[in-house]
């Protein structure tokens, strides 16, 4: 269904879009919870489209909540965590460097 | 395994190059882009982190405003349109150089469009000048990534199975320069960008905001090459060769890949859209991974970070105190240095423009400047296969050097050996001095004990010098140079020679 502002009103979602999120996220779901997620999720999006409904004629798209810009600091050097701190939350460390699995292939 | 390439002269029989070029360059702002933490390159590692470039819940980045005027400082000198309100987004995906699991970078809003770089091209063939205007698409603003040590790199890890990550680099001020694409550049496509690349480096480096340097990564390309057949409407696919880390390994691979591309093309293979990395050592590319399977990023909206509308007032003031027109710079550099057409020239070719403006700039001649940077230093830059720039001597150095040969401290030969050792990594030059022992042997009174010495190890020498047999002082002047280990200065010994002999040097004046 598509109101009168050309935004969809019922919002859903396909399980293949879901399959595809899941992958993205690097989950590994298995069919009865893509078909689960894609219940829930549809019901999420047509919750939150229910937004469409309100009159935004004048209304400027914002990506905040705020009204603010320009929010700056100074380019002035603090002090960084002790080394031993950083590496506290470190599933496993070596050479005060973050050990992680070997990620075969390159950074995007 | 190497693949079927086709003679470069004979791609462009058939087929015309399009070519995209991707510019990554940190900023060399005190700290990060989003915290305070340090920017300093080769720190011990993860001790210039925080919870902001850690990506630890809770932390907010803040942008720093000295980033911000220096973005749009390149994109006024890039000619572009400064957008009035722009906005960061989040790009999203996974691998550990990247605690948040997502980079700050800028998307459908970035802060600089629509520029233009006018790039001059010298033809080998025809030894003519031309200049080529390459279109600037996009300036955007965003954060660099840490590094990752892959095991075995190093030597000392044996298990294959883990890399190590450093952060001091994730947040660091990254500013990213794509072009529009450029045609019809034809053979001179390896050329061109090389010198675009070449022009932007200049251009960062006289505005000051980068260090610039490839080796280290302050200044890192990406080079899109397509080809399609003569006379073809459509353009054909493109690779993309990452990271290519010098000037001259940007015309390589542009070269390499034209004739890469031209087999597959000749024998009916299709060109696969893919990252590509390039190999030092033989020229070539490697495929890399596939982007059919990648580059899903759901890019959103930072909601962490405001939107940054430009004040019109303060970009206007960042107009005014742009520094010139690279041509106009140059020609106003070439006036005060007065050095001849000639002379210029080379400097213009050799890349050296703006290292000898700031060696003139700490405190030399011109002259002196241009002795270094188009001598010694131009012949230990082809030694090593890269721009005198990428050297990894700074201005200041070597008007340090060029200070204590003025002053006597130093004689050319002695001044060598500290470039080399501060080529080699040991320090600044007053360092690798004191390390190296290299000043030269001063005052006449320990050299005259030295050229005394000599001459009484010598007397059949001795009576040939008397004899009118002026060159066998260099017998006399090697042998103090032995006893002082090259640290005398050979014109002052011979002066010495002669007045000790009670000769006339018929060299002399």
């Amino acid at each position: 269904m598509v109101d009168d502002s050309g935004i969809q009103g019922e919002a859903t979602i396909s399980e293949q879009e879901v399959r595809h999120l899941a992958h993205l996220a690097r989950l590994a779901l298995t069919d009865d919870e893509v078909a689960h997620f894609t219940g829930q999720l549809g019901a999420i999006l047509h919750a939150v489209s229910e937004v469409a409904r309100v009159d935004r004629t004048g209304v400027t798209p914002m990506s905040h909540a705020v009204a603010l810009a320009n929010v700056t600091r100074p380019d002035l050097v603090t002090a960084s965590l002790p080394v031993a701190e950083v590496l506290a939350a470190a599933p496993a460390a070596e050479d005060d460097r973050f050990r992680v699995p070997r990620i075969l292939g390159e950074a995007p | 395994m190497t693949e079927p390439v086709v003679d470069y002269a004979e791609v462009l029989t058939r087929y015309e190059p399009v070519l995209g070029l991707e510019v990554h360059v940190e900023l060399a702002t005190a700290s990060k882009m989003f915290c305070g933490c340090a920017t300093e390159f080769g720190a011990a590692p993860n001790t210039q982190t925080c919870p902001v470039c850690l990506g630890l819940p809770g932390a907010l980045p803040v942008s720093n405003d000295t980033a911000l005027a220096s973005i749009v400082r390149i994109g006024l000198a890039l000619n572009c349109t400064i957008a009035a309100d722009s906005r960061f987004a989040r790009k999203n995906y996974f691998y550990p150089d990247m605690p948040k699991d997502f980079q700050i970078s800028q998307y459908d809003e970035p802060l600089c469009t629509d520029g233009w770089l006018d790039v001059p091209v010298v033809d080998p063939e025809s030894q003519t000048d031309g200049v080529i205007r390459v279109g600037i698409e996009r300036v955007h603003m965003e954060e660099d990534t840490g590094k990752l040590t892959h095991a075995g790199s190093t030597g000392r890890i044996h298990d294959a199975g883990y890399s190590l990550v450093d952060y001091n680099r994730s947040g660091i001020p990254l500013v990213e320069i794509v072009t529009r694409p450029i045609t019809a550049t034809g053979a001179l496509a390896p050329q061109v960008a090389r010198a675009y690349v070449t022009q932007l480096r200049d251009l960062l480096r006289a505005l000051a905001v980068s260090d610039v340097r490839m080796e280290q990564g302050s200044l890192r390309c990406d080079v899109n090459v397509s080809l399609a057949p003569i006379g073809a409407t459509a353009w054909g696919t493109r690779t993309e060769t990452k990271n290519v880390n010098s000037l001259r390994s940007v015309e390589r691979a542009v070269r390499y890949e034209m004739s890469r591309q031209a087999a597959r093309l000749d024998a009916g293979q299709s060109i696969v859209q893919e990252t590509r990395h390039f190999h030092e050592a033989d020229g070539t590319t490697s495929a890399g991974r596939s982007k059919e399977q990648a580059e899903d990023y759901r890019y959103f909206p930072e909601p962490d970070l405001v939107p940054i509308q430009p004040d019109p007032a303060w970009v206007a003031r960042l107009r005014e105190d742009l520094p010139a027109a690279p041509h106009l710079r140059r020609e106003q550099l070439h006036a005060e240095w007065g050095f001849t057409a000639a002379e210029m020239r080379d400097v213009v070719n050799a890349g050296a423009v703006e290292l000898i403006a700031a060696t003139v700039a700490a405190g030399t001649t011109p002259a002196g400047a241009r002795k270094w940077w188009l001598g010694e230093l131009a012949r230990r830059a082809t030694q090593l296969g890269v721009s005198a720039a990428d050297l990894p001597i700074t201005p200041a150095a070597v008007a340090r050097i060029e200070q204590l040969v003025d002053a006597g401290t130093l004689t050319d030969t002695l001044a060598r050996q500290v470039i080399e050792g501060v080529l080699a990594g040991e320090g600044e030059p007053d360092a690798v001095i004191a390390a190296r022992d290299l000043q030269v042997v001063g005052g006449d009174g320990e050299l005259g004990v030295a050229v005394d010495a000599a001459l009484a190890a010598e007397p059949e020498v001795v009576e040939r010098i008397r004899a009118g047999k002026h060159a066998a002082v260099g017998v006399i002047v090697g042998a103090v140079m032995k006893q002082t280990r090259g640290r005398a200065d050979a014109a002052r010994v011979r002066a010495l020679v002669f007045e000790r002999l009670g000769v006339v040097d018929e060299a002399a004046g």
